[in-house]
This record gives structure tokens, C-alpha cells and sequence, in this order.
């Protein structure tokens, strides 16, 4: 310091070296004036806490016992520990491989069309949105009841529009009035019958307001006769509002019951089959001489398609990941395409030239040549995908938490949500850490060769 | 023959692509309209019923938001933490990213390396430490110490990004500078700043994006006074379903702003999140 001072006060003196040495060691100062900000930020809340959590994950939960690894091997042990593994495993084999696969379609595709820019950028915005938005976003489209999320009202509506709707899902027959339920949950008529004869089903549990629109009366229906090669018959409602009308027979103001799957039957094998007409009436022609049975089959019964349970226990990893794509499919669409732009042409001209059709040139060249992008791009996705965390905690409902919780989610809980256990949460921590490191060393790795 | 199958093959792709748009669109339009809907509406029927009756849309859900005080108070908070911890990020990164490149000092080569080590940490990992740490400074549960925590984790990848673009400059150019007897405050502010200008742009959309969509960290380190629109939101998520007429617009309201910086600096958002993807 007395040395400095005196050198200030006497600079005539100074030799040039020491010059080039005051000016070196000036230089030093500001340069750390430069970094001692970032260093010391990094130093007090990253580096430290790094350290802190490896050593805090050695204790125990109130952290006053060292425990030695014991935190360690709790972690393989404790079933919601071991499922967060399980879970954590799922997503890093499944959302980057459909996001790499997803991303390189798609890259493929979009430079042959004229609008690419405006899809990018729409693929692109996700990235935009929070996690949080997101995750209340799907929370919506994942409703299980059809009235309230999308994919389960598309899932109805192309199920139904495949398999029919059943009208009449409560209706049933009253007990010893000639029809008999079957295991299967069909009506057959008890008695068999014969063609010239005319049947009359009878059934109640529907609603006069569940009626379809043009239900009419049964009664003329049930009372024309049949010719001697035809089997009639008339579904009805047996049921007079108001009361009145006597059981097992069409009244007078007794409804038909349209759109009935009937089937007649011979011998148990189904040699007709018809749809009831508004009046609830229905006829099988042309039918030879012998004994029949009439059957109103179980579809007719079967209760509303009420779509799939996307959140439930089985799916909501699944659906979680579902939404994982909406956010990330751009990123991976557009860094691909990047490489593609950056792709040797005349490589792709001559092998047209050749004639390889598209699909050869994307197994035989696009592809090959892209695989360095595409390994940057599923690196990428596999190191973010470890630390998913807000849309699991998001979309997954409280009961089913558990079923889809990863390592970030299960660190969380152990550490702040009730589980209280700190040194498990610190070992949690540092799994999540290790397990970063491949990509970590990466990083360095790459750095350093670029700067030789 | 061949242009015909061409003909056809593209207008394959052009349909395939048009269905996935929409499927990327529709789940977006699905928050918009329900947060246009009635608690009464959003009971009786999906959102898709307003595209039939458009009379159930009205902005009421997003004046009663605006009228909840704990709603607005978590907005200004959100503006609150997200614009110091971009700009914090920005000057302090930019310092340590022009030392790095152009000043000498010892060890300089190998703190670099520690940072590009620091890249990939979790958060995860630093939120109990810090969280301690904070509880004996006074600064756990406040604003300050939420944007403190964002600055610390956004560092690494922003003093990497600085770094490899300041290093690119010609070393000419801050010789010539050097020469003339500029201190290396005034080159860092007249030169190296303005040419740094566009990884800055990038480096700041990047960050305040992150720090604007976060929940994780505010979850942990703000207390109700001083909760990101996240946080509030995320409060409420266990009523799903009876509330979607304050949960909609909510995050409608959260996730506009990002958007919208989105659409404005498509370019450096695009390179940003690029360059960012290492995190």
C-alpha cells in the first residue's frame, strides 16, 4: 500500500516496466469489477446451494443425524419415489422421441407448402405460454364429461357416429309379461311364435319425455294381422299417462317405441332383422314355416358412450405428455427445418436426378445428413423433459397426482408439500442433478472443442 | 402422369397440415371462448355451443377480474419481478460476458468453464439451500428475493450467450478503441454494447419470458403480497371445473402478454429460445 502511494506520488521514476505492470494490475481490477456481480450471485445462490444439497442429502429429515446414503436407497424404496422414477423414465423415452419424430415430419412437410412461415410461427407460439396456461388449457380439453372437454366430445361424436347411439338406455321389461332378459342384457320373447302371428313387446322405463320426436300410437299397429309367410309385431310403450290401460297390451294411447333394433330368431341363429317404424312397428317377410323367437338385442340398452377418462390413474401421464407436444412440437419443427435449409443441396438435386422417389431421398439422405440437428434437438428435449414440473402439478387432478408425479413434482412434495422430509427432498435434488451431468459434460465438451 | 401425382401428393400435405393447425388452434380457442362464457353457460354446455350462439360471449368475466383486487395486485406483481430480474440479467451478464471475452484476469478461462457447467443445474436443486439462505437475509416470501433467484439461475446461459457473441467482435475494432484511450467502462457502454445489441434483444425476450411464465420458484418464494398471476392462478386450480370463469380469462390474461412479445419479436424470440434451449 505505502509502496503504491509512493509510486503515485513520484511517477517520473516509474521505469516503463513498472508501468506495464501498474497498468496490467489496474486492468485486473476493473476486470473483476467486470465479474464480481455475476461470480458473486453465482457463487452464493448456485454453486453453494449445489454444494449444501449434496451435503444435506446425506442427513436425515430434520437434519441433525447423518444417515449416509440412507436417503439414497429410501429413494428405490419408497413406492411414490419409485413410480416418480418410473414416471420420469416414461417421458424421457417417450416425449423427445415423438418430438424429434413429430418435428422432422413435419420440418419435411412444411417446405412444400407456400404458407410455411405463417405455420411456423403458429406451431411456434406455445413456447410463448406458460407452463401454467397450459396445463389449465388441457385441463379444459381433457374434461371427461362430454358437455365440457372438446377431446372427449370429438371422441363421443366419432364413436357414436360409428357405433349408433342406444334410445333407450333405461328401458326394461316388466317381469312374466312374455319377454325374458338374456345375461347378455338383450329381450327375447319367452314363448316362441310362428309366422301369421303378430307379437306385442311391451317395455316401460322411458320417460314420455324421452320419447323420440314422432313416437306414435301402437294400437292400430298392434292389431293388423299377418300374412302367413310374415312375422309382425309392434315395441311399444306399455305405459298409459294418467293411468288406465292394462299390462302386457298396446292401449289405446300407449306409444311405439321407433328406432328398435329387433331380431328374429331360429333356431338361436338370427335369420332377420328390422328396425321398429314410428308407430313402434316391425315385420319379417318371407320367412319359412317353424318356430321363431323375437329379440330385442342389448344394443338397444346399452347405456351412453361417456368417452375416455384421459385424467383418470392409466392415461394421465399420457395426457400429460399430450400437452407436452402442444408446447414444444414448434421448437423441434423449426430447429430441424434449420438444418434442413442448411442441407447440401445438389446431394438431394442428383439423387432426383436419379430418380429416387420422396420417401427414398428422406430414408436414404434427409435424414442421415440431419442426424447431428437431430441429435442437438433430442439432447435438448431430454434435458428439459427431466425437469417437467408445472404441467404435471397442473393437469393431473389432486387424486391422481400421485399416478403421474416425476422426479420434479415428487422432489417437491417430499421437500415443501407435506412430506417435510428435506434430506430425501436434497437427494431428489441431486438426482435430478446427476442425472443432467451427461449433458453437462456435453456442454463443456462442445464449448472447448469450438474454441480450438 | 407425374405432375399429377405431384398435384395431388401436395395437396395431401397441404390438408394434413391445414388439420394440424387446427388442432394446434383449438385448444387456444377453447380458453378464449370459455373465458367469454358465463359460469351458467360453461355448466350447461362445452365452449364449442358459443360458436352456434354467440350471444352466451361477453367481456363480464374479465371486468370482474379486473375488479378482483388479489387479481390485479398479482398482474402488477408479475410486471414487478419479471422487469428487474430481465434487466439485472442483461447488465450483470453483459459485464461478465465482456470480461470474459476481452479483460484478463486470473483464472478467467476456467470460471468460464464452471458457467458453462452451471448451465444445465435445475432449479430444482437450489431451492432449499436458497430458501434458508433468504429466510436468515429477510428476503424469503418478497419480490426482491424471487427476482434475486430468477437473476442467479438465468446468469449461467446469459453470460454464455454474451460471452460468444462479444467474442466474435473484431479485435481491431476494441484495439483501435484501446488505443485512443477509452477506459474500458466508456468501450463497454459506446462500442461493445450497441454491437452486442441484437444477442441482448434475444437474451432479454428469452429471460423475461422465463421469468414472466414461471410458477416453480414464485410458488416457493413469494408470499401472498408478493404472488405472480401464476401463483394466484395456480390457488385456485383446486376448485377445477366450478371456477373456470375466473381460471379462463386468468390465464388468458397471463399468457397475452408473452404472446403478444412473441408476435412482435418473432426473430429474436425464435433465436432466443434456440439459444436457450441448452438451459
Amino acid at each position: 500500500m505505502t509502496a503504491t502511494l509512493l509510486k503515485e506520488a513520484s511517477p517520473p521514476t516509474v521505469t516503463p516496466a513498472g508501468r506495464r505492470r501498474r497498468a496490467r494490475r489496474r486492468g485486473r481490477i476493473v476486470a473483476v469489477a467486470f465479474v464480481l456481480p455475476a461470480l458473486l450471485l453465482l457463487g452464493a445462490l448456485v454453486v453453494y446451494p449445489v454444494l449444501f444439497s449434496v451435503g444435506r442429502s446425506f442427513f436425515d429429515a430434520s437434519g441433525t443425524r447423518f444417515v449416509g446414503g440412507d436417503n439414497y436407497t429410501e429413494m428405490f424404496r419408497d413406492p411414490a419415489t419409485i413410480k416418480a422414477v418410473r414416471n420420469t423414465a416414461i417421458w424421457v423415452v417417450v416425449a423427445p422421441t415423438l418430438l424429434t419424430g413429430l418435428g422432422l415430419v413435419l420440418a419435411v412437410l412444411v417446405e412444400k407448402v407456400r404458407w410455411a412461415t405463417a405455420f411456423k410461427l403458429l406451431l411456434f407460439m406455445p413456447m410463448a405460454v406458460s407452463f401454467l396456461a397450459a396445463g389449465i388449457i388441457f385441463r379444459l380439453a381433457y374434461d371427461e364429461d362430454p358437455d365440457k372437454g372438446v377431446l372427449n366430445a370429438a371422441v363421443v361424436s366419432v364413436h357414436d357416429a360409428f357405433s349408433g347411439t342406444s334410445a333407450y338406455p333405461a328401458a326394461r321389461a316388466r317381469e312374466g309379461q312374455g319377454l325374458t332378459k338374456a345375461a347378455d342384457g338383450s329381450y327375447g320373447t319367452t314363448a316362441p311364435t310362428k309366422p301369421g302371428h303378430t307379437v306385442g313387446l311391451g317395455l316401460v322405463g322411458v320417460l314420455p319425455a324421452d320419447l323420440p320426436q314422432g313416437a306414435r300410437p301402437a294400437y292400430s299397429a298392434a292389431r293388423r294381422t299377418a300374412a302367413s309367410d310374415e312375422l309382425r309385431g309392434v315395441v311399444y310403450l306399455d305405459f298409459t299417462r294418467g293411468g288406465g290401460g292394462e299390462q302386457g297390451r298396446a292401449d289405446r294411447n300407449e306409444s311405439g317405441l321407433p328406432g328398435m333394433r329387433v331380431e328374429s330368431l331360429r333356431d338361436g341363429h338370427t335369420v332377420a332383422s328390422a328396425t321398429t317404424a314410428a308407430d313402434g312397428s316391425f315385420r319379417f317377410q318371407d320367412l319359412g314355416p317353424g318356430s321363431y323367437t323375437v329379440r330385442l338385442p342389448a344394443s338397444n340398452f346399452a347405456p351412453p358412450y361417456e368417452g375416455v377418462s384421459w385424467l383418470g390413474p392409466a392415461l394421465v401421464t399420457p395426457a400429460v405428455i399430450g400437452a407436452y407436444l402442444w408446447i414444444w412440437t414448434g421448437f423441434a419443427m423449426v430447429l430441424i427445418g434449420a438444418g434442413l435449409a442448411a442441407l447440401p443441396r445438389d446431394a438431394l438435386e442428383a439423387a432426383r436426378m436419379d430418380g429416387a422417389n420422396e420417401w427414398q431421398i428422406f430414408r436414404r439422405i434427409t435424414v442421415p445428413l440431419l442426424a447431428p440437428v437431430l441429435t442437438v434437438v433430442f439432447v435438448t428435449l431430454v434435458i428439459n423433459v427431466m425437469k417437467v414440473f408445472d404441467l404435471v402439478y397442473i393437469i393431473a387432478p389432486g387424486p391422481v397426482q400421485e399416478d403421474a408425479t416425476v422426479l420434479a413434482t415428487q422432489m417437491w412434495l417430499v421437500s415443501f408439500g407435506g412430506g417435510n422430509n428435506q434430506g430425501l427432498g436434497s437427494a431428489l435434488g441431486v438426482l435430478l442433478l446427476l442425472l443432467v451431468i451427461p449433458a453437462m459434460v456435453f456442454n463443456v465438451r462442445r464449448f472447448r472443442g469450438s474454441q480450438r | 402422369m407425374n405432375a399429377l401425382r405431384r398435384g395431388l401428393g401436395s395437396s395431401l400435405v397441404q390438408a394434413f397440415l391445414v388439420v394440424v393447425g387446427l388442432v394446434w388452434l383449438t385448444p387456444l380457442a377453447g380458453l378464449f371462448l370459455s373465458s367469454l362464457r358465463s359460469a351458467q353457460d360453461t355448466a350447461r354446455g362445452g365452449w364449442w355451443t358459443a360458436l352456434k350462439s354467440p350471444g352466451q360471449l361477453s367481456f363480464d368475466n374479465y371486468s370482474a377480474l379486473l375488479g378482483n383486487a388479489g387479481m390485479t395486485q398479482a398482474f402488477w406483481n408479475t410486471v414487478l419481478i419479471s422487469v428487474p430480474a430481465t434487466v439485472l440479467v442483461v447488465v450483470i451478464a453483459a459485464l461478465a460476458g465482456y470480461a470474459f471475452a476481452w479483460l484478463d484476469f486470473p483464472g478467467r478461462d476456467a470460471i468460464f468453464l464452471l458457467v458453462v457447467a452451471l448451465l444445465v443445474v435445475p432449479v430444482q436443486i437450489g431451492l432449499l439451500p436458497v430458501a434458508k439462505l433468504f429466510g436468515q437475509l429477510g428476503l424469503f416470501g418478497t419480490i426482491p428475493g424471487v427476482v434475486l433467484f430468477h437473476v442467479s439461475y438465468g446468469l449461467p446461459f446469459a453470460i454464455f450467450l454474451l460471452r460468444n457473441y462479444f467474442a466474435e467482435m473484431p479485435k481491431e475494432m476494441l484495439e483501435a478503441a484501446r488505443m485512443d484511450g477509452g477506459s474500458e467502462w466508456r468501450i463497454f457502454t459506446r462500442l461493445v454494447l450497441p454491437v452486442g445489441r441484437p444477442a441482448i434483444a434475444s437474451l432479454a425476450i428469452f429471460q423475461f419470458l422465463w421469468v414472466w411464465n414461471d410458477m416453480l420458484v414464485a410458488l416457493l418464494f413469494a408470499d401472498s403480497s408478493a404472488q405472480p398471476l401464476t401463483v394466484e392462478l395456480q390457488s385456485q386450480i383446486r376448485q377445477f371445473g366450478s371456477n373456470i370463469d375466473v381460471l379462463a380469462p386468468g390465464a388468458f390474461l397471463s399468457l397475452v402478454v408473452p404472446v403478444a412479445v412473441f408476435f412482435a419479436f418473432q426473430r429474436h424470440f425464435v433465436q432466443g429460445v434456440m439459444a436457450g434451449s441448452v438451459k
